[in-house]
C-alpha cells in the first residue's frame, strides 16, 4: 500500500490567497465607488483604487501561477493532483456557461414574452401609445409613447443578417470564420504536441490561434464603432442595444481573456524573454494604435495587427523551447478548453443575436 | 507535510489546512448568525406592538434586507461550507481538500464582502432596503446609492461560493481513498456533491442578474425597464432561477447531516441509502424547473401557473421519501436522545411542517391569498430555522468532540435544545395565523387585528436569541474546559472520521486508509 501511493502535495502555507483577496476587494470596491462617483458627478479616488487593486490582483496571479508551475517542474504534482486541476478548470468553464445562459435567457424572454406583451391590448393602447413589437427593436415603448421616431438606423445594416448572398460583406460572418478557424488551429497545436515530436509546429499553430484571436477583436471593435458612430445603436438605445452589446461585449471580454491565456502559454514556450518581448510589445502597440490611434480604414488596422501577428508567428516558430510535454501540458490544455468554450458561445451568438436577429 | 500548525496569526491568514479553514468558516458563520440575529431582533422589537415605536420605516426596511442577506449568504451557506471543509476529507479518507490554496481564498473573500455590505449601513442613503430578493425596479430605479456596493459584494461572495464548490467537487470526485466507491460515500458527502453542482450552476446566474442591475443603474441599459422594451418581471425570473436552487443549497447538506446523526443514535444503519441518493439527485434536478412558484401573482399565463404548480408539487415526492427513510431508520431502533439527536428529530418533524406549508403555497390559486403574507414567512422560517440552522447545530454538537477532543456538557446541550425548540415554535407558528389573517410581510406597522400573534412572535424571538447565546457559551466552555472525548465519541458512530484520534490530528490520512 505505502509504496504504491504517490503523496498528494499539500502546500504548507501560502500568502497568495490573502493578497489576492485584498487585490480583488480593492478592484471591485474601487470600481463600485468609481461608478457611483460618475453617476453623482463627484470627484473621488474610485478609479485609482480600482487600478491599484487590479495591479495587485494581476501581480498575485502572476506569482501564484508561477509558483504552481515551479512546483510542477520540481516534480511535486502527482497524477492525482493534476486531475484536480483538470476538474477545477472543467467546472470553472461550466460556471461560465451558466453566466452566459442568464444573458441568453434574458434575450429569449424579451423577444418571446416581454415585447409581445408590451404591444398587446390595453397595455399598448393606454400606456405606450400603440407601441409595436419588432426585432431588432428600433422604437422603444418610451419613444412610442412620446411619439418619437427611431434614432437607430437599420436594421438591415451591419448587425443583422443581410441574407446569405451578402455574407461576404458582413463582419459577423468573418468573425465566425476567424473563431471557427482558431478552434481548429488550437486543435492542431494540441495534436502536434501530443505527437510528441514537433515543438516548432506546436508553437506555429498556437501563434496562429493567438493571431486569429487578435484579428477577431479588431473586427469586433470595428463593428462597435460602426454601431455607435454610423448606426446610432448604443448600449442605452433600448433593449436591442442592451442585449446586443451585453452579449457580444461579455463574449468579447472572454475572447480577450482567452487570447491572453493562450498568449501566456505561447510566451512560456518561447526560449527567452529577449524573444518573447519584441513580438508581444509589437502586438500590443499595433493593437492599441489600430483601435485608439485615429480613424484608420479597416484594411490598415488589419494590416498593422496582422504584421505584428506575422512577427509573433515567425519568432514563435523559430524559437521553441519545448517546455510543454506531450503528457504534461495542463496550462496549455486548460487555455485551449477555454478557447473552445469561447468559440461555442460565439456560435450561440451568431445564431441567436445575428442570424435570427 | 507532517508539520503541525504554524504559530500565531499567520496560521489563520495563510493556512492551507482544511481543518483550519473549516474552523474559520464556522466561526465566521457564527458571527454572522449573531449579527443577522441582532437585526431580526430589531425587527421583532418594532413589531412587538402595532404603531411605530423604535425605528424609522426606512431603517426597518434596511434591517429586513440585511437580515435576509446575512442569514442566507453569511450564516447558513458558510456554515455548511465550514462543515464540508472539516468533514469531507476525513469522511472520504483524503489528506486535504483538492485545491488547498484556493480553499483559503474562498474563505478570505467572505469577511471582506460582508464588511463591505454591512458598512453600507453608515453610507448616505443607508443600506440596501429592497429585501433580500432585491426585485427591480426597487433595486434599480428606486435604490439607494449603496446598491452599487451591494452588487459588488454579491459578486465576490459568488466568486467565493463558486470556488468553494469547485473545490468540493474536485475533492469528492478525485480524492477518495481506494475502495471508497461512490455508493459507499456517507450521505453528507453525497448531498454536498450535489449541492456543489447546484452552486456552480446558479451562482453565475446570480452574478448575471446583479450585473444587469448594475448596467441598468449606471449605463442606461433597459433589462428591467419596460420603457426601453425590457421587463421588471424578467428580473424575477432570473433571480428565482437562482433563488429556488439556492433554497435547496441551504437544505441538501442538512439532509446529509441528519442522515449521519439519526443512524448513530438509533443504532441502526440508515434505511434506504440508495433511495436517499436518488431522492437528493431528483430534488436537485426538480429545483431547476419550479422557480416561478415564487411568482404566481405576477401575471403569468395560465399554462405557466399550471406547469410550475405541478412541478413544485412533484418535489414533495422525493422529499417524502427522505422523511420516510429517517422515520424508518428510527423505527425499532435502540434510541438515545443526546443533543445532536434531539436537534435531528426536531429537524424531521418541523422541516416536515415547513414542507407542508410549502405544498399549500404551491397551489397556485391558494397562493394568490398567501403570497407576500406572513404565511410565507412562516413557511420559509420553518424550513430554514429547524431545517438548516438546527441541522448545523446538531452537526456542531455531533462533531465538536472530534474537532477539539472535548465533550460538551450534555445537560446544558439539552437545555439549549429545549429553549431553542420552544422559542422557535413560539416565534414562527403564530406567523401562520397572522399570515392567513392577511398580514403582509416586510411592514414596520400593522393593523391591530394582528397584534396578539405579533406579540407572541416577538417574545419567542427573544427566547430563541437567548438560546443561541447559551449555545455560544456551551461551545466556548467545551473548547476550553470540556471533558476528554474518546476517539469514537459516540457508542454507535460509524465512518472514517471516527477512526482518527480526538482531537483529529492536524493532518489526517496523508496516506489513504483502506476502505472495505
Ligand atoms: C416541499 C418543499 C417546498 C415547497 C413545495 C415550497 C414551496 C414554496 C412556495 C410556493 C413559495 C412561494 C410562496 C410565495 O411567495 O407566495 C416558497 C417560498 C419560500 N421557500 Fe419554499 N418550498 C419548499 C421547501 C423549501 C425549502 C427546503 C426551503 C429552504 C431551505 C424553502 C425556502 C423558501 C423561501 C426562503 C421562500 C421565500 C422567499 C421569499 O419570497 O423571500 N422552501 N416555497
Ligand atoms: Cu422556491
Amino acid at each position: 500500500m505505502e509504496q504504491k501511493y504517490e503523496p498528494y502535495y499539500v502546500p504548507e502555507q501560502s500568502k497568495f490567497p490573502l493578497f489576492a483577496t485584498i487585490g480583488l476587494f480593492l478592484t471591485v470596491m474601487g470600481l463600485g465607488n468609481w461608478l457611483m462617483e460618475m453617476s453623482n458627478g463627484t470627484e473621488g479616488k474610485g478609479q485609482q483604487v480600482f487600478l491599484l487593486g487590479l495591479v495587485i490582483l494581476l501581480f498575485v496571479m502572476w506569482k501564484w501561477f508561477g509558483q504552481v508551475i515551479k512546483e510542477n517542474h520540481a516534480g511535486l504534482n502527482s497524477a492525482q493532483l493534476k486531475r484536480s486541476y483538470v476538474w477545477g478548470m472543467g467546472w470553472f468553464i461550466f460556471s461560465e456557461v451558466m453566466f452566459f445562459a442568464a444573458f441568453f435567457g434574458a434575450l429569449f424572454y424579451v423577444r418571446t414574452f416581454a415585447l409581445p406583451w408590451l404591444s398587446e391590448g390595453p397595455t399598448a393602447e393606454y400606456l405606450w401609445n400603440d407601441f409595436e413589437a419588432e426585432w431588432p427593436l428600433m422604437t422603444t415603448p418610451d419613444m412610442a409613447a412620446n411619439g418619437e421616431a427611431a434614432t437607430v438606423l437599420g436594421p438591415e445594416k451591419n448587425m443583422s443578417n443581410p441574407g446569405i448572398a451578402n455574407w461576404f460583406g458582413w463582419l459577423p460572418f468573418w468573425n465566425t470564420a476567424l473563431l471557427l478557424a482558431s478552434s481548429v488551429t488550437v486543435h492542431f497545436a494540441h495534436t502536434s504536441l501530443k505527437s510528441g515530436k514537433n515543438q516548432r509546429q506546436f508553437n506555429l499553430w498556437l501563434a496562429v490561434t493567438v493571431s486569429l484571436g487578435f484579428l477577431f477583436l479588431v473586427l469586433q471593435a470595428e463593428e462597435y464603432i460602426e454601431a455607435y458612430e454610423h448606426l446610432g445603436l448604443q448600449l442605452n438605445s433600448g433593449i436591442y442595444g442592451t442585449t446586443f452589446f451585453m452579449l457580444t461585449g461579455f463574449h468579447g471580454a472572454h475572447v480577450t481573456l482567452g487570447t491572453i491565456m493562450l498568449l501566456v502559454q505561447l510566451a512560456r514556450s518561447v526560449t527567452s524573454w529577449a524573444w518573447r518581448l519584441p513580438p508581444i510589445i509589437a502586438l500590443i502597440v499595433a493593437f492599441y494604435v489600430a483601435l485608439f490611434g485615429g480613424h484608420f480604414a479597416l484594411s490598415i488596422k488589419l494590416a498593422m495587427v496582422g504584421a505584428a501577428c506575422g512577427l509573433l508567428i515567425f519568432v514563435a516558430a523559430m524559437k521553441p523551447n519545448g517546455i510543454f510535454h506531450h503528457d504534461d501540458c495542463f496550462g496549455f490544455e486548460a487555455s485551449s478548453w477555454y478557447w473552445h468554450f469561447v468559440d461555442v458561445v460565439w456560435l450561440g451568438l451568431f445564431i441567436f443575436v445575428y442570424i435570427l436577429g | 507535510m507532517a508539520h503541525g500548525p504554524a504559530k500565531g496569526l499567520s496560521r489563520w491568514l495563510f493556512t492551507t489546512n482544511h481543518k483550519d479553514i473549516g474552523t474559520m468558516y464556522l466561526w465566521f458563520s457564527f458571527l454572522m448568525f449573531f449579527l443577522g440575529g441582532l437585526f431580526a431582533l430589531v425587527i421583532r422589537a418594532e413589531l412587538f406592538q402595532p404603531g411605530l415605536q423604535i425605528v424609522e420605516p426606512a431603517f426597518f426596511n434596511q434591517m429586513t434586507t440585511l437580515h435576509g442577506l446575512i442569514m442566507v449568504f453569511g450564516a447558513v451557506m458558510p456554515a455548511f461550507v465550514g462543515l464540508a471543509n472539516w468533514m469531507l476529507p476525513m469522511m472520504i479518507g483524503a489528506p486535504d481538500m483538492a485545491l488547498p490554496r484556493m480553499n483559503n481564498w474562498s474563505f478570505w473573500i467572505l469577511p471582506f464582502a460582508f464588511a463591505a455590505l454591512v458598512s453600507t449601513l453608515f453610507m448616505e442613503g443607508g443600506a440596501p432596503d429592497f429585501g433580500w430578493t432585491f426585485y427591480a425596479p426597487l433595486s434599480t430605479t428606486y435604490a439607494p446609492p449603496s446598491v452599487t456596493l451591494f452588487i459588488f459584494s454579491v459578486h465576490i461572495m459568488g466568486a467565493s461560493s463558486i470556488m468553494g464548490a469547485i473545490n468540493i467537487i474536485a475533492t469528492i470526485l478525485n480524492m477518495r481513498a481506494p475502495g471508497m466507491t461512490l455508493m459507499k460515500m456517507p450521505l453528507f458527502v453525497w448531498t454536498w456533491l450535489i449541492t456543489a453542482y447546484l452552486l456552480i450552476a446558479v451562482m453565475p446566474v446570480l452574478a448575471g442578474v446583479v450585473t444587469m442591475m448594475l448596467m441598468d443603474i449606471h449605463f442606461g441599459t433597459s433589462f428591467f425597464d419596460a420603457a426601453g422594451g425590457g421587463d421588471p418581471v424578467l428580473f424575477q425570473h432570473i433571480f428565482w432561477f437562482f433563488g429556488h436552487p439556492e433554497v435547496y443549497i441551504m437544505i441538501l447538506p442538512a439532509f446529509g447531516i441528519v442522515s449521519a446523526i439519526i443512524p448513530t443514535f438509533a443504532r441502526k444503519p440508515l434505511f434506504g441509502y440508495s433511495s436517499m441518493v436518488y431522492a437528493t439527485a431528483s430534488i436537485a434536478f426538480l429545483s431547476f424547473i419550479v422557480w416561478a412558484h415564487h411568482m404566481f401573482t405576477v401575471g403569468m399565463p395560465l399554462a405557466g401557473e399550471l406547469i410550475f404548480m405541478y412541478a413544485t408539487m412533484l418535489i414533495a415526492v422525493p422529499t417524502g421519501v427522505k422523511v420516510f427513510n429517517w422515520v424508518t431508520t428510527m423505527w425499532r431502533g435502540a434510541m438515545t436522545f443526546e443533543t445532536p439527536m434531539l436537534f435531528s428529530i426536531a429537524f424531521v418533524i418541523l422541516f416536515t411542517i415547513g414542507g407542508f406549508s410549502g405544498l399549500m403555497l404551491a397551489i397556485a390559486p391558494a397562493d394568490f391569498q398567501y403570497h407576500d403574507t406572513y404565511f410565507v414567512v412562516a413557511h420559509f422560517h420553518y424550513v430554514l430555522v429547524p431545517g438548516a440552522i438546527f441541522s448545523i447545530t446538531a452537526a456542531v454538537y455531533y462533531w465538536l468532540p472530534k474537532w477539539c477532543g472535548r465533550m460538551y456538557d450534555e445537560a446544558m446541550g439539552r437545555v439549549h435544545f429545549w429553549i431553542a425548540f420552544i422559542g422557535l415554535n413560539v416565534t414562527f407558528f403564530p406567523m401562520h395565523f397572522s399570515g392567513l389573517a392577511g398580514m403582509p410581510r416586510r411592514i414596520p406597522d400593522y393593523n391591530p387585528l394582528w397584534a396578539d400573534w405579533n406579540m407572541i412572535s416577538s417574545v419567542g424571538a427573544f427566547l430563541f436569541g437567548a438560546a443561541q447565546v447559551l449555545f455560544l457559551y456551551i461551545v466556548i466552555r467545551t473548547i476550553i474546559g470540556g471533558k476528554k472525548a474518546s476517539d469514537e465519541v459516540w457508542e454507535a458512530s460509524h465512518g472514517l472520521e471516527w477512526t482518527v484520534a480526538s482531537p483529529a490530528p492536524y493532518h489526517t490520512f496523508s496516506t489513504p486508509p483502506e476502505v472495505k
